[in-house]
Parts: C-alpha cells; sequence; structure tokens
C-alpha cells in the first residue's frame, strides 16, 4: 500500500517511474475514504489532488521534479488554500474560502505537492486533545482498549493521519507544543522550526510572537526533506528571516561525534511518568553511545513557561482574533428587531468561538486591560526574557542540543482531562512552550512503545537556526531507537 | 486574584462576547483557576529585566513605500456574509 510510504521512499519510486504521482495519490485518497473514523480529514480535496498529482506525473516525465514533487500531503485547517474551505476548526469561520495561499502551502505546492484535503485541529490552535475542534475530536489510530485517545493537539488532525497512513507527510503548526505533542502520542516525527524560519503569511494567527508552522512526518529524513520546501524568507511576514535555507536532508549524517547534549535537570517534575522518565534516560545513552558527551544542564526558569506562557499566547490571541466579527468573513449572528453593531459583535461571537476560545480571548483581554498590564502582561514578557536567557547561557556554555521528554504521559483518553479544569489540559504544554517562548526549534522523535503499547517520544532542542545540527541529532536519536511499530487498523 | 462576577461581566463585555448571566459565575470561578496559575510569576525576580519584544533581535524590513497591492474588491467582499454595492453592510452605527 504505497499510501503507507515514507516521502523519501515514494520522491525514489516516483523518480524512477516505479510508480505514478496520480496512482500514489488515489492510494492515498482511498486510505482517506476508509479513515473517516479518525476524522483527521475534514475537508476532502479529491479533485484538487489529482489534478495536481497529473502536473506532478508531467514534471517527473520531463525530468524536472524536485523533492516535494508528486508527494501527498494533508494540510492543516489553519492554512489558507485559494477556494478551498479554511475555518481554523471554528464555526465562526465556517464557509470561509480563502481568496490567497498561505506561503507555505505555495511553497509546497509550488515544489510539486499534492494536497489530499483539510487536517483536524483544536480550535484556532488552542488545545492539547484536538477537542475543541467544532468537527468533533480527531481520534488517535492507537487503540489499547475500548477507549478513543486523543491524538494530542491542536496538531491533532495532521498527526492521526500520518500515523494512520492517510497521508505522506502533513503541515502542522506549533505555538506551545501543537506539533511536538501530538507528534509524540502518535509516534511520528514533527518538528517546530526556529521562528522566523517558515513565512506565517496566510496560516490564521493565534500568538503571533509565538506561531510556527512546520513538518509532521514519517522519518526524521521527510522532516528535513518538507522543511527545505516550507522554509525561507518572506516579504509578506515581516517576522520571517532574510537568512539562506541550509540543504537539511544533506546534513543527515548520523555523526554526532565529540557534540555536547545538555540535560535539563528542571524538567524531571512531578507528573512526568516513570516510563517517560527512563525512555529520557535511554535516550541519553543511546546519544552517548553514538559518541556524544551527554552533561547535566540548568534551566532554572522553566517552572514559570506555563504562566508566562498563558499571558502572553491568550493577550496575543485576543488581539488576533478580534477581526472575527461578522462584517468581512464568517459567520453572522441572526440579529433581533432594534440590535445594532455592538450587539451584532457580542452575538456572533458568542455563537462563533467555542468555550475554550472564549475562555483565551477574555483572559488575553483582561491581563491587557488598564490596572493589569503591568502586573500581568509586561511582567510576562519580563519572564519571558529570563526563560530565553537560560537557554542562551546553556548554548553559550559549549551545549549543542539538549535533550528531554516531549510530554509528561503518553496519549489519553478523549474526555478525560481538562473538563472541569483548564489548567489540568494546559499542564500537557510543560515541556514544550519554553521553546516557542525562546523562538528555539525543537523535534519529537518516536522512541518505543509502553507496557501499554502505546508510543512513546522524546524531544530535542537546538540553538537558534540550528535545525541542520538538531535534524542530525534526531537522525541519530531515530536510528537507534529504531522505532517501527505502526497501530494496528481499526478503523 | 479571584476574578468575581461583575469583573467576568466586565470582561466579556470589553472582549465582545456575549455571556448569559446564568453563565457568569462559571466562567468567573474558570477565569480564577487559569490566574491563579499565573500568580506564580510573582516569585520572580524581573528586577532591571526587559520586557522580551521580538524573539530574534531584528530590524523589520523596510520596502519603497509604494501601492503594490489593490483593486480586488470581489475577492475582498467574497466571504463577506451581507455586501451590497461593493461595500460590507452592517447594522445601523449611529442613532
Amino acid at each position: 500500500m504505497s499510501a503507507s510510504w515514507t516521502i523519501s521512499a515514494a520522491r525514489d519510486a516516483l523518480r524512477k517511474g516505479e510508480v505514478s504521482a496520480t496512482d500514489l495519490t488515489m492510494s492515498c485518497l482511498a486510505a482517506i475514504d476508509a479513515g473517516d473514523g479518525l476524522n483527521a480529514f475534514v475537508h476532502k480535496t479529491p479533485e484538487l489532488a489529482l489534478t495536481q498529482a497529473r502536473a506532478a506525473d508531467a514534471r517527473l516525465k520531463g525530468g524536472d521534479a524536485p523533492s516535494l514533487c508528486g508527494i501527498p500531503l494533508g494540510i492543516k485547517d489553519l492554512f489558507c488554500i485559494k477556494d478551498v474551505p479554511t475555518q481554523a476548526a471554528s464555526n465562526i469561520l465556517r464557509g470561509f474560502k480563502p481568496q490567497y495561499d498561505s506561503t507555505v502551502t505555495a511553497k509546497l505546492f509550488h515544489a510539486g505537492a499534492v494536497c489530499l484535503g483539510k487536517l483536524n485541529m483544536d480550535e484556532f490552535a488552542m488545545g492539547s486533545s484536538n477537542e475543541s475542534s467544532c468537527y468533533g475530536p480527531a481520534v488517535n489510530p492507537w487503540k489499547v482498549d475500548a477507549r478513543n485517545l486523543t491524538p494530542g493537539g491542536s496538531s491533532g488532525g495532521s498527526a492521526a493521519a500520518v500515523a494512520a497512513d492517510l497521508c505522506l507527510g502533513a503541515t502542522g503548526t506549533d505555538t506551545g507544543g501543537s506539533i511536538r505533542q501530538p507528534a509524540a502520542f502518535t509516534g511520528i516525527t514533527g518538528i517546530k522550526p526556529t521562528y522566523g524560519r517558515v513565512s506565517r503569511y496566510g496560516i490564521i494567527a493565534y500568538a503571533s510572537s509565538l506561531d510556527q508552522a512546520g513538518p509532521m512526518t514519517k522519518s526524521v529524513r521527510d522532516a528535513a526533506i518538507m522543511l527545505g520546501a516550507m522554509a525561507g524568507h518572506d516579504p509578506k511576514d515581516s517576522t520571517s528571516a532574510d537568512i539562506p535555507v541550509p540543504d537539511f536532508e544533506a546534513a543527515l549524517t548520523g555523526d554526532i561525534r565529540g557534540k555536547k547534549i545538555g540535560i535539563p535537570r528542571e524538567y524531571r517534575m512531578d507528573g512526568l511518568s516513570s516510563e517517560i522518565a527512563a525512555l529520557w534516560d535511554k535516550g541519553a545513552d543511546m546519544l552517548r553511545a553514538a559518541g556524544a558527551e551527554v552533561v547535566d544542564i540548568s534551566l532554572p526558569h522553566t517552572k514559570y513557561a506555563l504562566p508566562t506562557y498563558y499571558i502572553i499566547a491568550p493577550a496575543e490571541a485576543s488581539s488576533n482574533l478580534a477581526r472575527y466579527d461578522g462584517v468581512r468573513y464568517g459567520h453572522r449572528a441572526a440579529l433581533s428587531a432594534g440590535d445594532g453593531i455592538t450587539e451584532m459583535y457580542e452575538k456572533t461571537r458568542a455563537e462563533g468561538f467555542g468555550p475554550e476560545v472564549q475562555r483565551r480571548i477574555m483572559v488575553g483581554t483582561y491581563v491587557l486591560s488598564a490596572g493589569f498590564y503591568d502586573a500581568y502582561y509586561n511582567r510576562a514578557r519580563r519572564v519571558r526574557a529570563l526563560i530565553k536567557r537560560d537557554f542562551e547561557l546553556a548554548f553559550a556554555a559549549g551545549v549543542d542540543c539538549i535533550l528531554a521528554p516531549a510530554t509528561p504521559t503518553p496519549a489519553f483518553g478523549l474526555g478525560e482531562q481538562g473538563t472541569s479544569d483548564p489548567v489540568e489540559m494546559y499542564l500537557n504544554d510543560v515541556f514544550t512552550i519554553t521553546l516557542n517562548l525562546a523562538g528555539l526549534p525543537g523535534i519529537c522523535v518516536p522512541m518505543g512503545l509502553n507496557k501499554q503499547g502505546l508510543p512513546l517520544g522524546l524531544q530535542l532542542i537546538g540553538h537558534a537556526w540550528g535545525e541542520v545540527d538538531l535534524l542530525n541529532h534526531a537522525y541519530v536519536l531515530e536510528k537507534s531507537a529504531g522505532f517501527v511499530a505502526k497501530p494496528e487498523k481499526w478503523w | 486574584m479571584s476574578i468575581d462576577i461583575d469583573t467576568a461581566r466586565k470582561v466579556a463585555k470589553l472582549a465582545r462576547i456575549r455571556v448569559e448571566t446564568g453563565d457568569l459565575p462559571d466562567l468567573a470561578e474558570k477565569l480564577s483557576g487559569i490566574l491563579g496559575l499565573m500568580e506564580q510569576l510573582n516569585e520572580v525576580d524581573v528586577t532591571g529585566v526587559e520586557p522580551m519584544t521580538s524573539v530574534t533581535p531584528q530590524r523589520l524590513k523596510r520596502r519603497a513605500d509604494v501601492v503594490n497591492d489593490g483593486e480586488q474588491q470581489p475577492a475582498v467582499l467574497a466571504n463577506a456574509p451581507d455586501a451590497r454595492e461593493g461595500f460590507f453592510a452592517v447594522p445601523k452605527v449611529v442613532e
């Protein structure tokens, strides 16, 4: 079944003419239709996919075949694609069809990628379980008992689709862990690049100083290939960095001799499952066996990352989401006689936003309001500077890469967390949000299965613009762990 | 610091989100829980630390101050819930 291929295997087969892009695409479309039970694909685009696949076949025949030529991908519902429904899993954008493409999807399509459809996610990327989606949650293909498990969030649909072999790779976005946590929960690879590596243009904004798009794939090599096509300076995003994009794939040498790996002691915290703690030690042993030196480091402000994030992200969200007012796009509430524009705003936003999005908008409104701006928002921005400095000091002391858990636990059951206390759900992000605050790149690599048979991942953290080195370390970890398990098909 | 019902009502108003009176106590409780998490930041000594403004120190790029886009009225209005005669239509704003 070719839908189960990696991007690199498919690329080689396509170039040799052993398979056509059209056949590969048909195979994915069939897997997607058979995978409705996972609720991963929420807007299918078979016609667009086949049109793009035929064009890719023509390019392949002509010998003009970039790495992603003819590769079928899924796209998170946060990325605008012209004339394709794009609603950030929110009712407030029901029916919205962008009139333009995001830079990331435009670059992927330019490189020959095939768009299979839009993938489920938490509403406006706010969530860690995919349960805040207006489409209902995506379901983790991994299952060990009668319960349906979360694929994580917010890029839950992307993770489920890649893990279940509905597509060869997918785009995700990561504001506080939304690529890495779902990757860990589903046994796939996901990288959040350095802030500014990938353009945010045309990606529906959650928290603009934290949001970054990245690939979710079946291997480190695939992540390197896909990131190469997504990255690069974009004049349409003033925060995108005008620096060259290296050849990430060529950097996968597997040689990390003499590199220094930091183990942050503050990450060994309460609530970390003993299995993941043991896996972390094992990961360090693997890197040591490959010739790296492993050292303890301290990131003293780690425990303040969660409260810092939950001030800054909602503050930015409250501003970004002010645009959903029922005037220019999306939902507008039915109005009663005598309702004016304020009632239109208030009713539209009450109907269109789900409860978690409403809460975050209101938290953000509160921390930015007169009298609290300094006490909350400015204090959080100061602590953010300290969190970033922790990392800078560690790297300045000679550390090349940091090894850490990706999540405190393996995937949990849908409906099991955060129903009465939203903060319980926020704790999922404790190992991932530090990087978003500091702007650093991080990658989650699947390492093995726990006793129950659920996938576990580890996270590697690199220095700013150090994706080349980071991916190479991840490649070593991937080779040493040799994770090849796949979920048994039940859907 | 906990959020009382009046504060919850005020925040909802500022955020332009209608919250029914009966839902305010639950909202106030959930917001209080979230703000409780933030209180931890009061432990941190931030004396002399500048608020972080950008992830990588960079001067925003400049470009020539010229019109480089526009004349796309149909595309701009394509998704409007109510568009008439080339404009977005909204309920009466001024009495």
